[in-house]
């Protein structure tokens, strides 16, 4: 139990000890955000929509069940097919199964948090498919045997030097050209040999629209159309919480997902799906994998209405600080942070507390998730389910019954000033005392306040 | 129980109680002139022409042609090409498409996005692969937002359609903003003024 929950700080010590490196994801994620917030303020309605996006997402997630029928009876009328899958495993075999019963051997893939959670692509490899990613980030940490850093920006963490070396090695790049205009155009010329050769395509998913059965896929780089139209089958992998009721809905989140994400108006694409072209398919796989049970948390249920813009991790001076990869988890950063205990309490208990609990995160959400309170509502609900590490437990409870004694509490402030004057390296010792690591300690004073107090008042 | 039955199921036991829809019909408080449009392509790295007849646009692909580039007409105001062939050719018979040109059906003020479907594009392919991409739109056709934008639409009125906002782009190394992603590496749009 104590080894997970140290997870997140472990990871984020290794990370920050490049802090050249650090800070400047530091401050490129910031310029994001930056960019988001200049866009947001062009845009005068900009509260309304983002109430009016958290409303929609709350009365459909009050009415899933019959909007999930309500797109599958239009998509099976627009000539879709539709698997239903409870969780990720059953998820990975549809998938799988489509690919096997086509007989292909090689896909292309464009982003896809869901397949991501999922770990769809080793489940694939495993059954000897060759899966290529092909949005850029994607396909550079696919190439580095890594998983993406962040769910707008796959390769956030990594430098062009990084890119560079990367591509050297598998595409076979000048060595240290590290031109992203170079680099970008050796991927395009690989990827478009994939994208010719390959006659399946897997998407996500941002918007299913039960209205008319069909759905949404936002992409800039247009890799999810060169991928779906080149090939005969189109697997589109969503989640249960992907469905809006209606088309004009798109209306209100096409205007917030880009500019929240990026700081742009819109995607460069958005591309609405409802029917294949002649000799093709469409299949959707919606994917349960825990969301039903998110439901039923009522002080969490709420994360479900995230439309994956990534904005709290751009805005997140943990994440920002700490790298993606820190949150061991596909969907990092503080939604991911919040969604994350719902599946496997134990293994991501320290995830509520890799926070600093600023709010900000439910400041810039588009959707209006209050992303901060449920941190601190799962650091709770942990600590009560008995995840948290012992040494946490033994000083909340220590704190707990010296505070509630006054005499004690009195006693121990005198004692504790006495020991931080005396034998200050006791608790300037960094193994000792964790705190210490990246602060300073202060001098303690000579008298407590109640004792200043007393001498003072007149 | 069908696996479609056990999650729907389980939804319907754990969601909360019903939310009603509040009402909502976009925002009117928006410009849609053409100077904002043109202004807002230009952000996005897009280049505009204005005219008043399509002659202008004969003329460039005549060009073109005789540049010796492969170009793609599928404006029925200027005799398309043939366009039963083209719903069948693959990526590998399209991936030496120098230029295409086609019809958009709205423009999005606010953000320079452009919307075309199977109609206007007859194989899905043509506005991806192709290295250049010329989008024809008339001025009357400019609405201010997305809501407008979809309010004027029937997504589902073709079997697939979508908003094209700029040549295609990434930012995946370093954050350097670099155009020419997998689809076109230039974008221009030529507004009708009739």
């Amino acid at each position: 139990m104590n080894t997970t929950a140290q997870k997140h700080a472990t990871n984020a010590a290794t990370y920050i000890a490049d802090e050249q490196r650090t800070n400047w994801h530091d401050e490129t994620l910031w310029f994001v955000r930056h960019k988001r917030d200049l866009a947001a303020t062009k845009v005068p309605e900009w509260e309304a929509l983002r109430n009016t996006a958290s409303n929609i997402k709350e009365h459909t997630l009050s009415n899933l069940d019959l909007y999930l029928a309500e797109f599958e009876k239009n998509a099976l009328q627009n000539g879709i097919i539709v698997h239903w899958a409870p969780d990720a495993a059953a998820h990975n075999q549809i998938v799988h199964s489509i690919i096997k019963e086509a007989g292909i051997k090689q896909i292309v893939k464009s982003k896809s948090m869901l397949t991501e959670e999922c770990h769809l692509n080793e489940y694939l490899i495993q059954n000897g498919i060759e899966v290529v990613d092909t949005d850029l980030g994607e396909r550079i940490v696919q190439f580095r045997k890594e998983i993406p850093s962040h769910i707008v920006l796959p390769a956030i963490h990594l430098k062009k030097e990084d890119v560079s070396d990367t591509f050297h090695q598998h595409l076979g790049t000048e060595k240290d050209n590290n031109d992203p205009q170079y680099l970008t155009s050796a991927a395009r010329v690989h990827l478009r040999n994939k994208f010719i050769e390959s006659s399946l395509a897997i998407t996500g998913v941002n918007f299913a629209i039960a209205e008319t059965g069909g759905f949404v896929v936002c992409t800039n780089e247009g890799n999810a159309d060169m991928g779906t139209h080149s090939a005969n089958i189109h697997i589109a992998c969503m989640g249960i919480e992907k469905i809006i009721p209606q088309q004009k809905h798109l209306g209100v989140f096409t205007r917030l997902l880009a500019r929240s994400a990026t700081g742009q108006a819109i995607t460069t694409y958005t591309s609405h799906f409802h029917r294949p072209q002649k000799n093709k398919a469409i299949h959707v796989v919606i994917v349960d994998n825990g969301r039903s049970t998110q439901l039923g948390r009522k002080d969490f249920r709420n994360s479900l209405k995230c439309i994956r813009c990534g904005a709290c991790s751009n805005t997140c001076p943990v994440f920002r600080r700490s790298g993606g990869h820190s949150y061991h988890i596909a969907v990092a950063g503080p939604i991911g942070s919040i969604l994350a205990p719902n599946i496997d309490m134990k293994r991501y208990a320290d995830l509520p507390f890799a926070s600093s609990l600023c709010g900000s995160c439910s400041n810039v959400c588009p959707v209006k998730i209050d992303i901060h309170d449920q941190l601190w509502k799962w650091r709770q609900e942990l600590m009560k389910q008995g995840y948290s590490n012992w040494y946490k437990k033994l000083m909340m409870q220590s704190m707990a019954f010296v505070l509630s004694k006054p005499k004690l509490y009195r006693f121990t402030g005198k004692t504790a000033r006495i020991f931080l004057r005396t034998v200050p390296f006791l608790f300037q010792s960094k193994s000792l005392n964790p705190w210490y690591k990246n602060r300073e300690f202060p001098a303690a004073p000579k008298q407590s306040f109640t004792e200043w107090y007393k001498q003072n008042k007149k | 129980m069908s696996n479609r039955n056990i999650i729907l199921d389980k939804i319907k036991k754990n969601k909360p109680e019903f939310i009603a829809l509040s009402e909502f019909n976009g925002f009117d408080n928006q410009q849609k002139s053409i100077d904002l449009l043109i202004e807002t392509l230009k952000t996005i790295k897009t280049e505009t022409t204005v005219g008043n007849n399509i002659t202008p646009i004969q003329d460039k692909i005549n060009l073109l042609k005789k540049e010796g580039n492969v170009v793609l007409n599928l404006l029925d105001e200027l005799n398309a090409d043939e366009k039963e062939a083209l719903i069948l050719k693959t990526a590998a018979d399209l991936a030496s498409l120098d230029y295409a040109f086609i019809r958009g059906q709205i423009a999005v003020a606010e953000n320079g996005a452009i919307w075309l479907s199977d109609k206007n594009t007859i194989n899905r392919l043509v506005p991806f692969i192709c290295k250049h991409l010329i989008l024809v739109i008339e001025e009357k056709n400019i609405v201010a937002d997305m809501h407008e934008a979809y309010a004027s639409i029937n997504i589902n009125e073709d079997g697939y359609g979508v908003f094209i906002s700029g040549p295609s782009k990434t930012a995946d190394i370093e954050q350097s903003l670099v155009i020419g992603a997998h689809g076109p590496l230039s974008l221009n749009v030529f507004i009708l003024q009739f």
